[in-house]
C-alpha cells in the first residue's frame, strides 16, 4: 500500500518539496488557465471601452481610499438584486479593470451601476459628509478629496502602462491623455473630440468648484460612468450562454 | 518510527547549540503585532457602529484601516507566530541548529519586519494594489519575495542537515505553507509599475481572470498561511503539551496530502453567481465541500491526541487554548463548506456572515493556537521554571472565548438578517427594504461585535503582562489551577 512507501517522502526533503509542488499546482492550472483560453469567458457586447484618463484617475482614488472594502461592483442574477441595482454584471463590463473591483462585502450598496443614478452635486455632498444626505449612513466622510488638487502630470504614463497590460488605448488617446483629462472636468466646453474617444463619458465641473481640478472631480467622474457603457436594450443573453 | 516517538526524542535535552535568538524575537513580535492588529480591528469595528470615529481623516478612515487590520493580524501576528514556531520546531525535531548560521535566520526575521512596516505605511497613506490581503504595492512585493526565498532556503537547509531519519509531520505542514505561499504571492502580484520611481502599478490581469487569480490567492492565504502553517504548530505543541503521541500517523499522511491538494481548488466559492463562468463556480463549490473531510481529519488527529490526557484540560489552561483552537478549527471548517454551497452562498455572500466565519477561524483557531504555543514557549525560551501566572492564562482564555462567542453570534444574526432583508418582498411585490434600512438594522449587532472584540483585546493585554513578568523572572504566588482560587489571594 502507498502509505507503506511514505517513508521515502519523509526521508528525502527534495522528494517532499516536489510532491508538495505538484500537488498544489494542479487546482490553479485547471481553474485559471481556461479562463484565458476559452472564448466564451467574456461575453460579446457592444459599448465597453477603456476608461477616460479622468475616470481612470478617479478609479485609482477609489482604490486608494479602499472603497472596495465596503462596496461591491458585481450584481448577481437574482430578482431582488436586478430590481435594486439593475442588470446583472457581465464579465465584459470589467474587462479593462486593472485590478478588478468586484468586492466581497456590501457594508454599503453595490456600485456596479451607480453611474447617472445621482447628480454630481449629490455625490459631492455625500462624499464630503454622507450623513448630510443619508442620515443613517455609516460611511466615512471624505472632505479632503474636494480640497486637494488632482495630480495628473503623468496621465500619459498611466495610459501607456495600462496599454502594456492589455487595455487597447489608441496612440491618439495616449497622446491626448493629459488634455482629455483636463477637458473632461471643465464646464461648458466643446467635448466632441473627447466624446468621440470616450463615448458616454460624463463631462463638466463635477465638484462645483471651477477654480480647481480636484480629486473629487476625478472620483465623481469615475462613479458616473460605472455600469453605463453597455446598452442592455440590445443585449441578448442567449447568445452568450456559458 | 511513529510520530509520537519523534516528538518524544525531540524533547530529550541534547548538546545541540540551537539558535533560539530568532525564536525569542519572533515570539515577542507575535505578541506585539497581535495587540496592534486586535486594536486596529476593534477600532474599525467601533467605526462601523459610530461613523464619527472616522474623524473625516484620510489616515484614519475605515477604508485604509481595514487592510491595516487584516494584514496586521494575518501577516504580522500570524506570520510572526509561524516564524517563531517554525524556527523552533524545525530545530528541535531535526536536532540541529538553523541553517545559515546567525545571519540568515536574522535576515529572515528582520527582513520580514521591514516588509510589515513598509506594507503598513502603505495602507495608511493609500499606497495599495486594491486586492484584498494582497494590498502591498510592487516594490514591497519584491522585497517580500527576497525574504521568502531566504526563509525557504533556511528551512530546507535545516531539514537537510537533520540528525533524525524522518522529517516530522509538523515540518511537512510548515514546508507546504512556505512553498505554496511563494507560488501564490508570485502568481497574484504580477503587475507593471507606472514608473520605477513611483509606487503605483497596474495588475497584469483584468476583470474575470484577475478575480479568480485573486481568490485563488485569497482563499489559499487562508488555506496555507492560516491553516497549513498552524496545523504544523498543532502537530508539535499539542503532543508536547499533552505528553501524548500524535493520535494517528496514517491519518496525518492522508489528511496532509488531501488538504493541500483540495484547498487550491476552493477559490471560486468567493465568486458564486458573479460573472465567473458557471463551470468554475461549480468546480470550486465541489472541492470546497470535499475539503471538509481532510479538515476534520486534522481536527480529529489533534483532539484524539488528548486520549488519556483529557484531565489535563482542568489543570493546564495553556493546553485548553490549544484544544479550544482545534475545536474552533473544526467548527469553522464545517461552516466553510456549508457557506460554499451556492444556495447558501446566495444568502451569505456580501454579508457579515462571512466576517463572522472568518473570525471564528481567525480568533478561535489561529489566535488561540498561537496563544497556546506562545505561553508554552516563553518559559522554555527564557529558561524560566514556569509562566508568571497560570491563573492569568485562564482569565485570558475566558475573556477571549466570551469575546469570540459575542463576535460570531452577532455576525451570524446580522449577516443572515441582512441577507434576508435584501431579498424580502412586501405583499404588493415591491422590495420591502431600502438598502439603508438594512444598514440601520445592523447597528446593535455592530456594538455587540465591537464589545466582543474589546474583550478579546483585553485578554491579549493580560497576555502581555504575563509574558513580561515571566521574562522578568517573577512568579505569582497562586494556588495551582484546579484548587480553590481563594488560596491564591496575596
Amino acid at each position: 500500500m502507498l502509505l507503506k512507501k511514505h517513508h521515502i517522502v519523509e526521508k528525502n526533503v527534495f522528494v517532499l518539496i516536489l510532491g508538495i509542488f505538484l500537488t498544489i499546482i494542479i487546482g490553479g492550472i485547471v481553474e485559471i488557465v481556461p479562463l484565458f483560453t476559452m472564448e466564451q469567458t467574456i461575453e460579446k457586447v457592444e459599448g465597453v471601452r477603456p476608461y477616460s484618463p479622468l475616470e481612470q484617475a478617479g478609479r485609482n482614488i477609489y482604490l486608494r481610499e479602499g472603497c472596495y472594502n465596503c462596496h461591491s461592483q458585481q450584481i448577481r442574477p437574482f430578482r431582488d438584486e436586478v430590481e435594486r441595482y439593475g442588470h446583472y454584471s457581465l464579465a465584459a463590463e470589467s474587462m479593462y479593470d486593472h485590478p478588478f473591483q468586484w468586492g466581497s462585502k456590501r457594508t454599503g450598496p453595490d456600485l456596479a451601476r451607480v453611474g447617472a443614478k445621482y447628480s454630481n452635486d449629490w455625490h459631492v455632498a455625500h462624499l464630503k459628509d454622507p450623513r448630510s444626505v443619508v442620515p443613517e449612513s455609516i460611511m466615512p466622510g471624505y472632505p479632503f478629496l474636494a480640497e486637494r488638487e488632482l495630480k495628473f502630470d503623468d496621465a500619459q504614463a498611466h495610459l501607456e502602462t495600462l496599454k502594456m497590460v492589455g487595455v487597447p488605448y489608441t496612440d491618439e488617446q495616449i497622446e491626448n491623455a493629459k488634455a482629455d483629462l483636463y477637458l473632461q472636468a471643465m464646464a461648458d466646453e466643446d467635448y466632441d473630440e473627447l466624446l468621440a474617444r470616450y463615448p458616454n463619458a460624463a463631462t463638466g465641473d463635477f465638484d462645483g468648484n471651477p477654480a480647481k481640478l480636484t480629486e473629487m472631480d476625478a472620483l465623481v467622474a469615475y462613479l458616473q460612468v460605472l455600469g453605463r457603457m453597455v446598452d442592455f436594450t440590445t443585449y441578448n443573453p442567449q447568445l452568450n450562454l456559458r | 518510527m511513529s510520530q509520537g516517538s519523534m516528538a518524544q526524542t525531540a524533547s530529550t535535552p541534547a548538546a545541540v547549540n540551537y539558535n533560539m535568538d530568532v525564536v525569542r524575537w519572533a515570539a515577542l513580535a507575535t505578541v506585539f503585532w497581535g495587540v496592534v492588529g486586535f486594536l486596529a480591528g476593534d477600532l474599525i469595528a467601533w467605526q462601523l457602529a459610530f461613523p464619527a470615529l472616522n474623524f473625516d481623516n484620510e489616515f484614519l478612515n475605515f477604508g485604509r484601516l481595514r487592510p491595516l487590520h487584516t494584514s496586521a493580524v494575518v501577516f504580522a501576528f500570524g506570520g510572526n507566530a509561524l516564524l517563531s514556531t517554525s524556527f523552533y520546531v524545525v530545530q528541535r525535531t531535526c536536532r540541529t541548529p538553523l541553517y545559515g548560521g546567525k545571519a540568515l535566520p536574522a535576515f529572515v526575521f528582520w527582513g520580514y519586519q521591514l516588509f510589515i512596516v513598509m506594507a503598513a505605511i502603505g495602507y495608511v497613506t493609500g499606497v495599495t494594489q486594491g486586492r484584498e490581503y494582497a494590498e502591498p504595492e510592487w516594490f514591497v512585493d519584491i522585497w517580500l519575495t527576497v525574504v521568502w526565498v531566504a526563509y525557504l532556503a533556511m528551512f530546507v537547509g535545516t531539514l537537510l542537515k537533520r540528525h533524525e531519519p524522518h522529517i516530522y509531520v509538523a515540518n511537512w505542514f510548515y514546508l507546504a505553507f512556505i512553498v505554496t505561499i511563494a507560488m501564490l504571492h508570485l502568481g497574484n502580484n504580477l503587475a507593471i509599475p507606472v514608473s520605477f520611481m513611483g509606487t503605483k502599478s497596474y495588475s497584469m490581469f483584468s476583470g474575470v481572470q484577475d478575480a479568480l487569480t485573486q481568490w485563488w490567492y485569497g482563499h489559499n492565504a487562508v488555506g496555507f498561511f492560516l491553516t497549513a502553517g498552524f496545523l504544523g504548530m498543532m502537530y508539535y505543541f499539542i503532543p508536547k503539551r499533552a505528553e501524548r503521541p500524535v493520535y494517528s500517523y496514517r491519518l496525518s499522511i492522508i489528511h496532509f496530502w488531501a488538504l493541500i491538494f483540495l484547498y487550491i481548488w476552493a477559490g471560486p466559492h468567493h465568486l458564486h453567481y458573479t460573472a465567473l463562468p458557471d463551470w468554475a463556480q461549480t468546480l470550486g463549490m465541489t472541492f470546497s465541500i470535499m475539503l471538509w473531510m481532510p479538515s476534520w481529519g486534522g481536527m480529529i488527529n489533534g483532539l484524539m491526541t488528548l486520549s488519556g490526557a483529557w484531565d489535563k484540560l482542568r489543570t493546564d489552561p495553556v493546553l485548553r487554548f490549544m484544544v479550544a483552537a482545534v475545536g474552533f478549527y473544526g467548527m469553522s471548517t464545517f461552516e466553510g463548506p456549508v457557506m460554499s454551497i451556492k444556495a447558501v452562498n446566495g444568502l451569505s455572500h456580501y454579508t457579515d456572515w462571512t466576517i463572522g466565519h472568518v473570525h471564528s477561524g481567525a480568533l478561535g483557531w489561529v489566535a488561540f493556537v498561537s496563544f497556546g504555543a506562545i505561553y508554552h514557549l516563553i518559559p522554555v525560551l527564557w529558561h524560566r521554571e514556569r509562566l508568571y501566572s497560570m491563573r492569568l492564562v485562564a482569565y485570558h482564555f475566558w475573556l477571549g472565548t466570551i469575546g469570540i462567542v459575542l463576535y460570531i453570534t452577532s455576525m451570524w444574526v446580522s449577516g443572515i438578517m441582512q441577507g434576508l432583508m435584501w431579498r424580502a418582498y412586501d405583499d404588493l411585490g415591491f422590495l420591502q427594504y431600502s438598502f439603508i434600512e438594512t444598514v440601520e438594522a445592523m447597528h446593535p449587532y455592530y456594538i455587540i461585535r465591537a464589545t466582543g472584540g474589546l474583550l478579546f483585546l483585553l485578554g491579549s493585554l493580560i497576555m502581555v503582562w504575563n509574558v513580561y513578568k515571566t521574562i522578568k523572572g517573577d512568579l505569582r504566588r497562586e494556588a495551582p489551577i484546579g484548587t480553590p482560587a481563594t488560596v491564591a489571594a496575596e
